[in-house]
């Protein structure tokens, strides 16, 4: 009962923020009501190539949206039969009385020709029958499947960034993540709902924990393939390898600095893993931690860069800490058991991390994400007896969180709403961990 | 008188030895044709047989050869030379051979030839040498892991011990370069336990030197979780996995 109370208390704390803060109202969705909103199905012409454009167009529509973690999106079987394809074809009041009770109507058509896949959207606020238009968009690409789901995501961004408090929706964002379905762990990356898997790398080694820099061109991680393990950074750009120095001992869990100019890195080129920073060519090396111990998985502050957290075992079991970005100022965060793979959100306010919070022998103990407050030490847990769950990554929007879990068997990537809601699997073959989100 | 007498008898015979040598010398430098031989029956062609028994020896054994011939002037057989026109000889050749018998006659020749095929029996073992032990041997049968406790990376009181020895054997073997793997087990995070393994494998690092091994000797790797010995989820496999390696050589 008592531990309830906390939690609430806790609860209260996060959505407290949400008077000020547009996107923790929405992204814990506790507290904050979600906007009903209606999707549904874009008209298609009579191109043969559109009915299956449009459905792949629908779906990936649907699911952005039911995904963004600001909606409350309405069954598709409680909307009216008839088709609708452009403004002309809207009934105000069928769309907002029961059962569809919408408050925004998404909708539009779908068409190709001469090979042009052409998408017409509008958003309209349906209980503003005078004025509902909130957004008409015109979309022109290639008719590919890729590119309905290209267009599909971009409506959907657009949707989310007018309606979710004008933070950029996450639809176009990838995910960089290890997966060993080759025989080796590589680096892999795929759309944020888990379509478009692909390879990154081909090493034939071990790479693990891979970071893609603000700016999309590149892929910071560490990597066996030269030896013991160093910092390989890859461009996307040109699809290899680029010149990297290498630091020698353990050197790994390379992280980016929002800006783009500098990486933080643990190392152990001194004997010990301590950790440094560096800029982002691997010159100009400070080393910002001196104890004895493991020191690993810097992130920086994306808000300041002026801070930087970390893991360090100089008490014992792994904890999570926080510093200065010059090494100042060291506190602990978590006060007991096993806390590794911290995530700083893209506000600033929370850290994302992994926690055995009971670890002992015969404790009950299992790894699960937790979100603390920086500020106050804080924290809600969003995971519960599900694996063993590990490596948070924020979203750029603070609404998501991606990890890697063993609950479905074997380890694979799953993500959730930053409340632990809609925790989703997004890879089902072979062994699939250390996911990043990306910047934008 | 007599003088005279003697005198006329060597005349006499000078002149009829001289008479006879151009009677010789003439009737030699005349062409002789000499009369046509009787039509004699040609001479029979030689013939001969060689056989050979047994046909197949081991390596090592006998076989006898034996042959007859008619009509030959000269029998001869290949690698043995000018045999009697018939008789048998022992022969032990080390590899598969055809001998091969020429017989020579009036009548011309004649060959005979029979194989002797020599079966190669299984090489014998090799003659037992000195066995000799390569550093790689000496390394493993003398260099012993290391074992941690969860989430630790000090040396255990019973595996000072282990680096004793160890350090002992190296000192001895300065020529060998190693290397000092740090593993971990499959609980906790990845990248804390590749830091976790760093500092396994330099604990043993600095142990080594303390007992006065040479640092040009050790090269330190850690691999985390990443390369375990056992895979079972028990506390006896984990312990196996909570390990510094000790492996010849450095790459």
């Amino acid at each position: 009962m008592k531990r309830f109370a906390t939690l609430a208390a806790i609860l209260f704390m996060l959505v407290l923020p949400a008077l000020a803060q547009d996107w923790i109202r929405t992204g814990t969705g506790v507290g904050g009501e979600k906007i009903r909103i209606a999707v549904p199905d874009f008209s298609a012409n009579a191109d043969p190539q559109a009915a299956p454009l449009n459905k792949t167009f629908n779906a990936v529509l649907f699911n952005d949206l039911s995904e963004a973690g600001i909606f409350d999106v309405v069954s598709k079987s409680f909307y009216p039969l008839s088709p609708i394809g452009g403004p002309a074809d809207v009934h105000f009041d069928v769309w907002t009385a029961p059962p569809p009770n919408a408050a925004m109507l998404a909708f539009g058509s779908l068409g190709v020709n001469a090979g042009n896949l052409q998408v017409q959207g509008w958003l309209f606020d349906v209980k503003n029958a005078q004025n509902p238009q909130v957004l008409a968009k015109q979309y022109r690409e290639s008719a590919t499947d890729d590119n309905a789901r290209l267009i599909a995501h971009r409506f959907a961004d657009e949707i989310i960034f007018r309606l979710g408090g004008g933070i950029t929706g996450i639809a176009e964002t990838k995910l960089y993540f290890v997966s060993s379905r080759s025989g080796h762990k590589e680096v892999w990356a795929m759309d944020y709902d888990g379509a478009a898997q692909h390879a990154i790398t081909h090493l034939s080694s071990i790479s693990l924990a891979p970071r893609v820099s603000p700016d999309n061109s590149r892929v910071a991680f560490a990597s066996f393939y030269k030896g013991g393990p160093n910092i390989a950074m890859w461009s996307l750009d040109l699809g290899r390898l680029l010149n990297f120095p290498s630091f020698g001992g353990t050197t790994l869990s390379p992280a980016w600095s929002s800006d783009g100019a500098r990486l933080a890195f643990s190392s152990s080129r001194s004997g010990d893993p301590e950790i440094y920073t560096c800029d982002q060519n691997g010159n100009n090396l400070k080393r910002l931690t001196a104890y004895h111990g493991p020191d690993v998985s810097p992130v920086w502050n994306p808000r300041t860069n002026a801070q930087i957290a970390w893991v360090s075992g100089r008490t014992g079991l792994p904890q999570i800490y926080v510093m200065d970005s010059d090494g100042n100022n060291v506190q602990r965060l978590t006060d007991q058991g096993y806390a590794v793979s911290p995530s700083w959100s893209p506000n600033g306010q929370f850290l994302a991390f992994a926690w055995v919070r009971h670890y002992g022998p015969g404790a009950p103990g299992a790894s699960d994400i937790y979100i603390m407050d920086v500020a106050s030490h804080q924290w809600v847990q969003l995971t519960h007896d599900g694996g063993r769950n590990d490596f948070p990554s924020w979203s750029p929007d603070g609404r998501h969180l991606v990890y890697q879990s063993t609950r479905s068997g074997t380890e694979q990537v799953w993500t959730m709403l930053a409340d632990g809601s809609q925790q989703t699997q997004l890879t089902f073959t072979g062994s699939n961990s250390q996911p990043n989100w990306s910047w934008k | 008188m007599e003088d005279q007498l003697n005198r006329s008898k060597l005349k006499w015979t000078l002149m009829v030895l001289a008479f006879a040598a151009i009677v010789v010398v003439g009737g030699c430098k005349k062409k002789e044709v000499p009369p046509a031989p009787p039509a004699a029956p040609p001479p029979p062609q030689p013939k001969a047989t060689l056989s050979v028994s047994p046909e197949s020896i081991d390596r090592g054994g006998a076989a006898t050869l034996t042959w007859s011939t008619q009509d030959a002037t000269t029998v001869s057989i290949e690698g043995i030379g000018t045999v009697q026109p018939g008789g048998s000889q022992s022969v032990s050749p080390t590899t598969s051979t055809t001998y091969r018998l020429t017989a020579q006659g009036p009548g011309g020749n004649a060959d005979a030839t029979a194989r002797l095929t020599v079966v190669q029996p299984p090489p014998p073992p090799p003659p037992a040498k000195a066995p000799e032990v390569t550093d790689e041997q000496l390394f493993s049968q003398n260099v012993k892991d290391i074992y941690f406790d969860y989430d630790r990376y000090d040396l255990r009181a019973d595996d000072q011990a282990v680096v004793d020895a160890d350090a002992a054997f190296l000192k001895a073997h300065t020529a060998i370069k190693f290397t000092i793997e740090g593993h971990c087990d499959e609980r906790g995070s990845t990248d804390y336990n590749l830091a976790l393994g760093d500092n396994r494998a330099n604990a043993a690092r600095a142990a080594l030197l303390k007992a006065g091994v040479s640092a040009d000797q050790i090269k330190v790797i850690s691999f985390g979780k990443e390369k375990p010995f056992c895979s079972e989820s028990t506390e006896a496999c984990w312990q196996q996995n909570r390990r510094d390696h000790f492996v010849f050589g450095q790459k």
